[in-house]
């Protein structure tokens, strides 16, 4: 590589919602800070979120503050978060969302004219403040807008290829300009990754294109240890019909505002499976469910609004016991609500409106007057980059995560709702500490016979003749991980797995993508496998070592709550050999006062 | 299924002409025309450029122009679309074309940095925060919906056929200064430089823009009409242009 390269303290991979706050905040303490991103500005993950941010302001029931919503979060991720991650993250969210009001997002009001906040699945007090089902892009368009004024420099439509290191330390990356093919170096003092989820490793996802794991197999190929790779959040409802629209997301919102769940013969048969750690805080009958939906502060919430893992299992077991949909779904109901609402066709509208398109747009169905048929989608992953709770560190020095590829806030399975608040949360904590980190190291040195060998290995596809094509071996792999590492897993099938992924792996180094360097769909499929890859052994191999069933990883051979188990976290890392190691290690102790709140709370 | 055939814009890089090109594939129940772009992509043309991302009409993306229409790909459904024909489609013409679908979008970024940003008022209580009538968080709810797909760009024919970049802004900044100008806690002032630096007085309110917005935004009548009256009556109201005279106030 002959030219000069890019220059900056702190570097981001990712311009997504904790991508722009950790930019943010890293200009704003005075750091130089560059941003590279797959897409266009505006257009990450971020802006598909629909449901709301987490925060207990207390607007809606004063009865709310962090204490319940650190319980809330720890029990959500049945005990396996960093206890320290999810106290840092319930306390700060109220000032990260009231933050972002005074840059010029606009929330729903109360009618005092406070930020309204809704219910929301595993959260005891309707917390989530949001914009009809719009937050995502009113968060990440008010981040993006604040942003350019910053003098921070955006690359957008750039992919970072590898890290770069000196003598352990991270140094910068190579990326590859996807508009036009062309490299480019950056020399950093510290990275932070902010890259979002792995959910293209599945045939039926609600994410788009850019997650196919990119900060986790950075990260991973640098060094770092990744954790909770086994706990991949499938969301209950994801769109099942037509066959193009397949695990679009249908927003838990509408489960908020009173929707229910149904199968083929009419039965609610949600009520029909409530989980102990539950009980207390579920309703007893539809009548009590309704009452909480409208506001009744001595109503407990209907059993729609318990945690996803729980949903999307109680859909699977519906679909499995021949009480589906005709598309291989269950039916979600929003519309009855006419029986309690005059205006109820209105409400829907005004309080769901992407969703009331959606679905008239994309499957010609009102939402305000007929049942939507849903299924599960590969969502979220809770797993990611190990990171220090406090400065968002990884164990690589100088390498930063935040958000969906950090891991540690959400443990076994998310709240909704917390990913938003978690991305301001903790970008603004990585940009902080990343441009602290980089205040105080000295310069980098750039290792340029790894940049030439790095260059040169990105290439490799486009040169070869005569080898597969990249998409084949993708979609095999998203057909392995759907049906064998998906929301029900076995011993024998996730071994199978593991096999599968390392001969794909094999074939994927033999790819071929013709055509020429500029804006080439082929080699990027063919370069996005090496990550996908990763990811997809990880969770195969940390869900293998997991023997028991624990939020979002059900195991059919260990249907159970392991004890041991619920006292480890599992860590994967690359070994010296270049192999994949996996090994157990304790859950982050809790503190006495989070100890204690977590018996108060029940 | 039945096949379809396709007549898509291929073009290698700015220095080529480019041209279309035919291709057939089958069209299933619900599919809409990135899904076919995709599959012609991973079948016969694994070099074919097309930009998307969330595949729901959220993100703003997959913007084209589908049988002559700007468009969403991936919110114009196949059934919509005559089966007697090829369907045609090609990139923004607004824009220059990086490769096939793919334009090059970037002026619009340029243009967004030139607009004041948001500014509050103070807050209204004492722990920082404000309050906001719901019915003011609604009133412009309808602008700050806009995904920035520039398909009001690329339909512009301010934009498209008169090539005004540098003194015009296009119908997505008038929505996005009508955002800011109308946001309850703003305190900016973008009248003069919406007359000035933004061109709003060449917009002849065709509407053109307002036809091609997938998400329904009324640009011409409530963005960019209530825009050009509040500059009206800025600066050619006949008693405040004799007050700026007298006052020697050099807006105008």
């Amino acid at each position: 590589m002959e030219q000069t390269p890019y220059e900056y303290d702190v570097l981001v991979v990712g311009a997504g919602g904790a991508g722009l706050r950790a930019a943010i905040e890293a200009s704003a303490v005075g750091a130089s800070c560059g941003v590279i991103c797959k897409s266009l500005l505006g257009k990450a993950h971020t802006v598909m979120a629909e449901g709301g941010m987490a925060a207990a302001i207390g607007n809606v029931d004063e009865r709310d503050d962090w204490k319940v919503h650190v319980t809330d979060t720890l029990r959500g991720g049945q005990y396996l978060s960093n206890p320290k991650m999810a106290e840092i993250h319930a306390k700060e969210a109220p000032a990260r969302a009231l933050e972002l009001e005074a840059w010029g997002a606009l929330f729903d009001r109360t009618k005092d004219g406070r930020i309204l906040q809704r219910n929301f699945g595993g959260h005891r007090y309707p917390r989530l403040a949001h914009v009809g089902d719009r937050t995502g892009l009113e968060m990440i368009r008010t981040l993006q807008d604040h942003g350019i004024h910053r003098g921070i420099d955006f690359h957008m439509e750039y992919t970072v290829f590898r890290l770069l290191l000196d003598d352990g330390r991270v140094a910068g990356a190579l990326a590859y300009d996807r508009e036009r093919g062309r490299f480019r170096v950056y020399r950093a003092k510290s990275v932070v990754l902010a890259t979002g989820g792995i959910g293209r490793a599945f045939k039926i996802t609600s994410n788009s294109w850019e997650y196919t794991g990119d900060g986790h197999a950075l990260a991973y190929d640098a060094g770092a240890d990744l954790i909770d790779m086994e706990f991949v959040q499938f969301h209950p409802t994801g769109m099942v019909w037509p066959p193009s629209v397949r695990g679009i997301l249908v927003t838990e919102g509408v489960r908020g505002e009173g929707g229910i769940l149904l199968n083929s013969d009419g039965e609610r048969f949600m009520f029909d499976d409530i989980p102990p750690l539950y009980k207390d805080q579920t309703a007893d009958s539809a009548e009590e469910g309704w009452r909480y939906v409208v506001g009744d502060r001595d109503a407990r919430r209907p059993p729609e609004l318990l945690t996803r893992d729980h949903v999307a299992r109680c859909i699977v077991d519906q679909i499995k016991a021949g009480k589906g949909s005709p598309h291989g779904g269950v039916y979600l109901d929003i519309a009855w609500i006419k029986e309690k609402i005059s205006s109820s066709e209105e409400h829907i509208r005004k309080k769901l409106p992407s969703m009331y398109h959606q679905f008239k747009e994309l499957a010609g169905l009102d939402i305000t007057k007929e049942q939507m048929e849903v299924g599960p989608t590969t969502h979220y992953v809770m797993g990611g980059v190990r990171v220090d709770a406090e400065s968002q560190m990884s164990s690589v020095p100088g390498l930063f995560a935040a958000g969906e590829c950090a891991a540690g806030l959400h443990g076994a399975n998310r709240l909704g709702g917390n990913s938003l608040s978690d991305l301001l949360v903790f970008g603004k904590r990585a940009g902080e500490y990343a441009a602290a980190f980089a205040g105080e190291q000295g310069d980098v040195r750039l290792d340029d016979a790894a940049v030439d060998a790095a260059v040169k290995e990105a290439l490799e596809p486009l040169e070869r003749e005569g080898g597969e094509g990249p998409y084949q071996i993708q979609h095999e792999l998203q057909d392995l991980m759907q049906e064998k590492v998906g929301i029900v897993r076995i011993e024998s099938e996730l071994e199978e797995a593991i096999d599968e992924i390392g001969r794909l792996s094999d074939r994927a180094r033999a790819v071929s993508a013709p055509g020429n360097r500029e804006y080439n769909p082929g080699w990027h499929t063919a370069l996005d496998l090496h990550p996908l890859l990763v990811v997809s052994e990880a969770v195969a191999r940390a869900g293998l070592m997991r023997r028991e069933s624990r939020g979002a990883q059900f195991r059919d051979d260990y249907p159970q709550k392991d004890e041991h188990f619920g006292k480890v976290i599992i860590r994967v890392a690359r070994g010296a050999d270049g192999e994949m190691v996996v090994e157990e290690m304790p859950v982050e102790p809790m503190s006495d006062e989070l100890t204690r709140l977590v018996e108060e709370m029940g | 299924m039945a096949a379809t055939q396709f007549r898509i814009w291929r073009q290698d890089g700015a220095g080529d002409e480019g041209g279309y090109r035919d291709y057939t594939t089958d069209v299933t129940e619900g599919m809409v025309v990135l899904d076919a772009v995709h599959q012609i992509q991973a079948e016969s043309a694994n070099d074919l450029a097309v930009r998307w991302n969330c595949k729901a009409g959220k993100c703003g993306s997959c913007s084209a122009e589908v049988n002559g229409n700007p468009r969403l790909m991936c919110m114009t459904r196949m059934s919509d679309l005559p089966a007697d024909r090829p369907v045609t489609v090609e990139p923004m013409r607004a824009f220059p074309v990086i490769r096939d679908l793919v334009c090059d979008v970037s002026w619009n970024y340029e243009v967004k940095k030139k607009i004041e940003p948001f500014e509050p008022r103070p807050p209204d209580a004492e722990d920082g925060t404000w309050r906001i009538a719901q019915e003011d968080v609604e009133r412009v709810q309808e602008f700050r919906k806009c995904i920035e797909c520039f398909l009001c760009q690329d339909v512009c024919h301010v934009l498209r056929d008169h090539h005004l970049h540098e003194e015009f802004v296009g119908p997505r900044f008038f929505v996005y200064n009508a955002a800011l100008e109308m946001h309850p806690l703003d305190t900016g002032d973008r009248l003069a430089s919406l007359k000035r630096d933004e061109g709003i007085g060449y917009c002849n309110i065709t509407k053109c823009c307002t036809k091609v917005c997938p998400e329904h935004i009324t640009i011409t009548d409530n963005a960019i009409i209530p825009l050009k009256e509040r500059v009206v009556s800025e600066f050619y109201d006949p008693l405040k242009k004799l007050f700026r005279v007298f006052s020697g106030g050099s807006r105008a």
